[in-house]
């Protein structure tokens, strides 16, 4: 049989942000270049998203931020990946995020941050590349 | 490896205890065929088979998914503790999957006592993934009272999942074809419960006449299992009731006649072809690796100097002989 390894990716929005136009064409994008996508949807709390991480055993998290709640949620996030020993899962962040703030989202955790306008190519090229091994 | 390897035994004892990253990382193991995976399924495997196993099937859209978090509520309140797999297809052309699933099992991200894994088909036929058995019995393993498989969106012929479960649910709605669809072959046959969803809709009450319609049809022996057939709407909860009550009654049925031990051995039987067929490929696979052996038998056939037969026959004799 074939032994086929993928890249798990869990894909949400978070809080009471609304718009998950992004979110869903960056699951579309991912899900064409090969990889398996769990799309949580919308109005997810970080226990929530960590808890689907766990369970689908994800390689990276990607979290999508258009109303200006990621320097609220962000360092929850991290918190929770940190309690359950997620550190070798990639955070990826994408959105509207304003230039001055990814130095701060950084410095909390936030592995890469793809915002809007960002390629698919080099996306999926960071993915591919820091992605944990097995 | 990205985590130093636990011993077999060391990560038996954290499923048994429900352990949920180890079974999620277990479970991708399995996903990909992983010899280690197999070794942990073996000392699991005494411990599986005594759960209460559900399977729910039909068209993409018919609101499985939908009905499946009412139900996760129910045995919830019944004090049972719940798995699920929910299987979505795989692209053929990039391999990826988009697995939504989860979207509409929310109620339940904080509760303990509810596991929820999606699972991409990986190009398995039949509307699960190769992996679906193994991750059903590593979800008895870790104690579920009740484990529930939901199937990619099925058309006639995705009907693997009866044989893996004890009660299978078929989802329908209206409108998906007359009389004409529902005497083919294939999916109308394995329900052992008909779900009518959306029965909101139009042509409910047509649809349904003619589900019980063809039923009808069936002769049924004495003291066999006659599918109900239930109507629900699943955004608002109407039937949901009437639906527990149905999957009771059948269970007690199972429970109450031979019919438990000839679903066993079904699974059994599914299992263990299925792990034989895998196993035979990969052992000959894994033989002719490198050597050239496979493109120059493609080559031969494309040629018109063989065919797919004789070189399967040559194959099988050179291995059986070996061994």
């Amino acid at each position: 049989m074939a032994e086929q390894k993928k890249i798990k990716v869990v894909i949400s929005k978070v809080g009471l942000d609304g718009h998950d136009r992004g979110a869903k064409v960056v699951s579309s994008l991912l899900k064409e270049a090969g990889m398996e996508v769990v799309y949580l949807g919308m109005y997810q709390m970080p226990e929530d998203i960590i808890r689907a991480a766990i369970d689908e055993d994800a390689d990276v998290i990607g979290i999508s931020y258009l109303s200006g709640e990621h320097l609220v949620f962000t360092p929850k996030i991290v918190g929770e990946m940190k309690k359950h020993g997620l550190d070798d899962v990639l955070f990826i962040a994408g959105g509207v995020i304003p230039p001055e703030d990814i130095p701060a989202l950084k410095e909390m955790g936030v592995s890469e941050i793809f915002v809007a306008g960002s390629l698919t190519e080099p996306l999926v090229e960071y993915i591919s590349s820091h992605v944990r091994k097995r | 490896m990205f985590l130093p390897r636990e011993s077999i035994e060391q990560t038996v004892q954290k499923i048994l205890a429900g352990d949920r990253r180890t079974a999620g990382r277990l479970i991708t193991r399995l996903e990909d065929g992983d010899e280690w995976g197999k070794e942990v399924m073996k000392s699991l495997f005494p411990r599986t088979g005594r759960a209460m196993t559900l399977g729910l099937t039909g068209a993409g859209g018919s609101g499985k998914s939908s009905l499946l978090n009412h139900l996760i509520q129910r045995f919830r309140k019944m004090g049972k503790s719940v798995g699920v797999i929910a299987v979505d297809p795989s692209s053929p052309f990039s391999g990826g999957a988009f697995l939504g699933d989860r979207i509409r099992i929310q109620h339940h991200t904080k509760d303990d006592g509810v596991y929820i894994r999606s699972m991409a088909s990986r190009g398995y036929l039949g509307g699960l993934a190769r992996a679906t058995t193994e991750v059903l019995r590593l979800m008895e393993a870790m104690g579920f009272d009740v484990v529930m498989v939901e199937t990619l969106g099925a058309g006639q012929d995705e009907i693997d999942v009866i044989r893996l479960v004890q009660t299978c649910l078929l989802v329908i709605t209206p409108g998906m074809g007359d009389e004409i669809q529902a005497l083919k072959a294939g999916i109308m046959e394995i329900g052992d419960i008909f779900v009518l969803n959306k029965s909101d809709l139009d042509g409910a009450t047509q649809a349904l006449r003619s589900i019980e319609a063809i039923l009808s049809l069936k002769a049924f022996k004495e003291g066999e299992w006659k599918p109900k057939v239930i109507s629900t709407v699943a955004t608002s909860g109407e039937g949901i009731n009437d639906l527990v009550e149905g999957i009771m009654a059948h269970q007690d049925y199972l429970h109450n006649s031979d019919a438990m031990e000839r679903a066993a051995f079904q699974r059994v039987e599914q299992e263990l072809g299925l792990i034989f067929r895998d196993e035979l490929e990969r052992v000959i696979f894994k033989g002719l690796r490198g050597t050239g052996k496979k493109r120059r038998y493609i080559r031969s056939i494309i040629e018109g100097k063989s065919d797919p037969y004789t070189i399967v026959e040559e194959i099988l004799g050179t291995f059986l002989k070996r061994e």
